[in-house]
């Protein structure tokens, strides 16, 4: 009985996975996202390996071979300082990456289970007091916000994510409150109260699974928003600092030389716009992945 | 009564919202002994699913009393005794919306089991099966989700869970209206079966006064918020008093020219039910009946008992055999 | 034969899901004359709203295709015309009344908006704004809703559910089609006004002598609708007859076990219904869909499908329990 219930249970996982890839492929656009975002995430892992010139992420200069053009040695060309463009904008997916993924992580959970309570509590001081501090961070212009506070603090990277993931946690928390609060009066909530399910069982196992597919869609889109954000920050100066190879920075050196040496800003521009279409793409597919089918 | 299973007695419970009071249920009481099916009929605005959320602690009372079994239970469920919450059970009416889309069929039955901590893991799984088992369906549907089956099979799902712990009283709001005729009649037959078997007591609330002549004991009709009549089964459809009953009895459509002939001659409702915010002074039925009088539109009648048993709400056959509320004088 | 308003033949409609194909329309056969008020009588599931779909051209495809069949309008064929036809028997030729009065109804626009917009389309000639609206107040009116006037100002959702349905009767009838599809128009009201509003349709199409087809699964409801009944099982038509045909001595074993099935108001119980489950559209009996739930069932029932045929005056059956002098078509 114990067997057969273990086999049954693991063939319908397999079941369910394919299902799920049969849902997510049916829209072709989705599948190119999940190709750039998975190239990109394999180029930034990768990096020392793939890169032709690795040491020309850090450190380096080499006049004689700077500002030059694209060529079969350097596709995409060298900067003023004679750095490899395609190996430090392979470097620099790293950091875009990471910003991305710290943020994320530290944003998601304390703004999901925020959302959760004010949702299910909606109407008394509980939700009042949540929502309204949501409301304050969500009045400030996000970019604003993260300035003054990375103008505040040492401009360096790790404070550049302290920033952004500030202004980031009061969108989840909105996205859930809205879900959660409307999923409350459902009958299968009011089921798991009468039954008596502790409030933990309802907040995280009968609403939770309900908001996970928006919760979902709603990271990959974001992971294109903070990589864009980052980079503003970095453009200004107040992110990673030379010689870190992030892209924002570069399209910001690269500016200056701009319509000459355009090799220099235009890639790793063309490589921030590849990243955060990648991941919105893969975002919709995201949402009719977890769609439910009906009979 | 010493065997009355559920007494509920002025029951009131009123909503405030924005556009006045919602007077959802307005002094309701009737009883039910264990074992019987009382049934609750009523259009939409008559308070019967309100009726059947209060009792089963969804919402507190604004008013009056409700006793289980010699215990008062006049609060919300989250106030309730572990006990209790495992002696009264809901089977709400969507199918659709009464299972989370997200769980599987297995999760969805064994949480009344891990609430009331009924068995390890392994015998809470075998207990599921064994559930499912008693609704005819098969064991492999513990790895499905509610939305993989159709309406009948999720009510039966729904049906399983509600009795999992054992219950005494089922609420049934509805448990059929979403569902095909074919489907109805099995899960009624169903549930009469448990109902033999478990003893349990029903509160069947429905719409469809064709199933509820083969499924109730006694019957109450309900009218924005308050019972108009009160009688046992065959005497409720075959000598209705109240003009209300008489109009909806008169409403249905029927197949058979037997059922045909037992309805009372028809009679056409005039107008739109009154919402529940503004609740017509006098008799709140006075708006559409055709036999109203003088003071239908001034004075509230009471609910009074013509007939043994048979309770009318009604001025023109106010003449009780005992002055008294539902549920009194019924021996 | 261009004295039906309606023919549909032969038609076979298929979906596409992840694990093959739903045959789910499996020959349905109807017949819809002028002034006919037809009633279809189906449980869920058996492929009655995916047909009205193919009338009115709304069929979800992908993932539905329409493999076989044709559906003649006064002797055209509907599923070979294109949108711009289509468009014009919309409203004009066919119209729809649907069975949720609260999504059929646009909550952003007046009630007069949204009528006059409907008599504007479905106009055969240009009219002045003025017709139309004392046109739309008229229609208001024959719906016997009070105070046309201030209905035609009001928005949907300051009406009841049985004035909204009211309205979308309205909007059907103004059109002054020659084909109106109810699709359980009263399902979702109250029993009193399900009463009152079946009275008014009643009224109306008599007044009108507009074709109807009355889609519902209530029996009680389709007696009192219509005057020839179809009844529909697993994507096809099983028996057609006389209203009074039918329910005197109903022929296919799915009538009949769904006849029993109903409760009656005089009491006695409720039969055991049908035995088994509706059949899964992935991979359907052969012959007759019914077969694995008839009690009567035979050898031959699971070789070929049974073709609709005459089994007596006025009632056509799909079963080879009754052997037919001539096919009913």
């Amino acid at each position: 009985m114990v067997r057969w219930f273990r086999r049954e249970a693991f063939r319908r996982r397999w079941e369910a996975f394919g299902k799920g890839w049969y849902k997510f492929s049916r829209n072709p656009v989705s599948v190119i996202g999940l190709v750039l975002v998975l190239g990109v995430s394999f180029v930034a892992i990768f990096a020392p390996y793939v890169s032709p010139f690795p040491s020309h992420a850090e450190r380096y200069v080499n006049f004689p071979e700077a500002s030059q053009e694209p060529s079969t040695s350097h596709l995409f060309g060298t900067d003023v300082f004679g750095r490899d463009v395609l190996s430090r904008i392979f470097y620099g997916f790293r950091y875009s990456l990471m910003m991305g993924a710290v943020v994320l992580s530290l944003v998601v959970i304390p703004g999901v289970i925020l959302g959760l309570l004010a949702g299910y509590y909606r109407g008394t001081w509980i939700d009042t007091v949540i929502m309204r501090i949501t409301d304050i961070f969500l009045a400030v212009p996000p970019l604003i916000l993260a300035l003054a506070v990375a103008s505040v603090l040492t401009p360096n990277i790790f404070n550049a994510m302290m920033a952004v993931s500030l202004m980031w946690w009061p969108w989840y928390t909105r996205l859930v409150y809205g879900l959660a609060s409307s999923l409350r009066n459902e009958f299968f909530v009011q089921s798991a109260e009468v039954i008596g399910a502790s409030r933990r069982h309802i907040l995280f196992r009968e609403l939770l699974p309900n908001c996970v597919s928006s919760i979902f869609t709603k990271m990959s889109l974001d992971m294109g928003w903070v990589i864009l954000i980052g980079s503003s920050l970095s453009f200004v100066g107040l992110g990673a600092q030379p010689p870190t190879p992030d892209l924002g920075t570069m399209v910001a050196d690269g500016a200056k030389y701009l319509p000459d040496q355009w090799w220099i800003t235009i890639f790793p521009a063309f490589a921030i716009m590849l990243t955060v279409l990648g991941f919105n793409l893969l975002g919709d597919g995201f949402r009719d992945l977890f769609a439910l089918e009906e009979t | 009564m010493p065997d009355d299973l559920l007494i509920v007695e002025n029951l009131k419970k009123y909503f405030v919202t924005s556009q006045g009071t919602v007077r959802a249920v307005d002094d309701v009481s009737f009883s039910t002994r264990e074992g019987e099916t009382l049934g609750l009929v009523g259009e939409s605005g008559s308070g019967k699913s309100t009726v059947a959320y209060t009792m089963i602690g969804l919402h507190a009372p604004t008013a009056g009393t409700i006793t289980f079994d010699g215990q008062d239970m006049s609060v919300a469920v989250q106030k309730r005794s572990r006990r209790l919450k495992r002696a009264i059970q809901i089977v709400f009416q969507d199918p659709g919306t009464s299972l989370n889309p997200r769980r599987t069929i297995e999760q969805i039955l064994s949480l009344p089991l891990q609430v009331h901590k009924m068995g390890t893991r392994r015998e809470r799984r075998n207990t599921v099966i064994e559930l499912l088992r008693q609704v005819e369906l098969p064991a492999d549907y513990l790895f499905k989700s509610p939305h993989m089956l159709g309406g009948g099979e999720r009510q039966m799902v729904a049906i399983a869970r509600a009795l999992a712990t054992n219950p005494r009283l089922v609420i049934l709001d509805e448990p059929t209206s979403a569902l095909d005729v074919s489907i109805q009649a099995k899960i009624i037959n169903m549930l009469c079966g448990f109902q033999v078997e478990m003893n349990l007591t029903y509160l069947f609330i429905t719409h469809d006064l064709s199933l509820m002549r083969n499924v109730a004991s006694r019957v109450a009709i309900m009218y924005l918020g308050k019972i108009y009549e009160l009688a046992r089964t065959d005497e409720f459809f075959e000598r209705p008093l109240q003009p209300y009953t008489k109009m909806l009895l008169s409403s249905i459509p029927v197949v058979l020219p037997e059922e045909e002939a037992i309805k009372p001659s028809r009679i056409i409702s005039k107008g739109e039910i009154p919402s529940p915010v503004n609740v017509p002074p006098g008799c709140g039925f006075h708006t559409r009946c055709p036999e109203r009088e003088g003071n239908c539109d001034a004075e509230e009648p009471q609910l009074v008992e013509v007939e043994e048993g048979h309770f009318v709400r009604c001025h023109k056959l106010a003449e009780p055999l005992t002055v008294g509320m539902a549920g009194e004088g019924r021996e | 034969m261009t004295e039906y308003v309606l023919r549909i033949s032969n038609l076979h409609v298929q979906f596409k899901v992840y694990e093959g194909r739903l045959k789910v329309l499996n020959g349905v056969n109807m017949d819809v004359g002028p002034g006919a008020r037809v009633g279809l009588v189906g449980e869920a599931g058996c492929g009655k709203t995916t047909t009205m779909r193919c009338v009115l051209g709304i069929l979800q495809s992908p993932p539905g295709r329409i493999t076989e069949g044709s559906i003649l309008f006064h002797g055209r064929d509907v599923l070979k015309m294109s949108q711009a036809s289509l468009q014009r028997i919309r409203g004009g030729g066919i119209s729809m009344i649907f069975q949720d009065p609260v999504a059929a109804l646009n909550p952003v626009f007046t009630v007069g908006d949204q009528l006059t917009s409907v008599i504007r389309h479905a106009a055969s000639r240009k009219r002045d704004g003025r017709e139309i609206r004392r046109r739309a107040i008229k229609a208001l009116a024959d719906v016997q809703l009070p105070d046309p006037d201030r209905m035609f100002a009001s928005y949907p959702v300051q009406l009841s559910g049985g004035m909204r349905q009211r309205v979308c009767i309205a909007m059907a009838l103004a059109t002054e089609s020659e084909l109106m599809i109810a699709d359980e128009p009263t399902t979702a009201l109250d029993v009193t006004i399900q009463a009152q509003v079946l009275r008014l349709l009643n009224e109306l199409v008599e007044e009108r002598s507009t074709s109807v087809i009355f889609i519902t699964h209530s029996l009680g409801v389709v007696k009192e609708m219509a005057d020839w009944v179809y009844v529909m099982y697993a994507g096809s038509i099983v028996e057609g007859a006389k209203k009074q045909a039918l329910f005197e001595e109903p022929l296919h074993p799915y009538t009949v076990g769904l006849m029993g099935a109903l409760p009656k108001l005089t009491g006695g119980g409720i039969a055991e219904g049908i035995a088994g489950r509706i059949p899964d559209y992935l991979n359907p009996p052969t012959g007759c869909r019914f077969n694995p739930r008839c009690p009567h069932v035979m050898d031959v029932c699971s070789g070929e499908r049974p073709e609709l045929r005459e089994a007596g005056l006025d009632h056509h059956v799909a079963c080879y329990l009754y052997k037919g002098d001539a096919d009913a078509r």
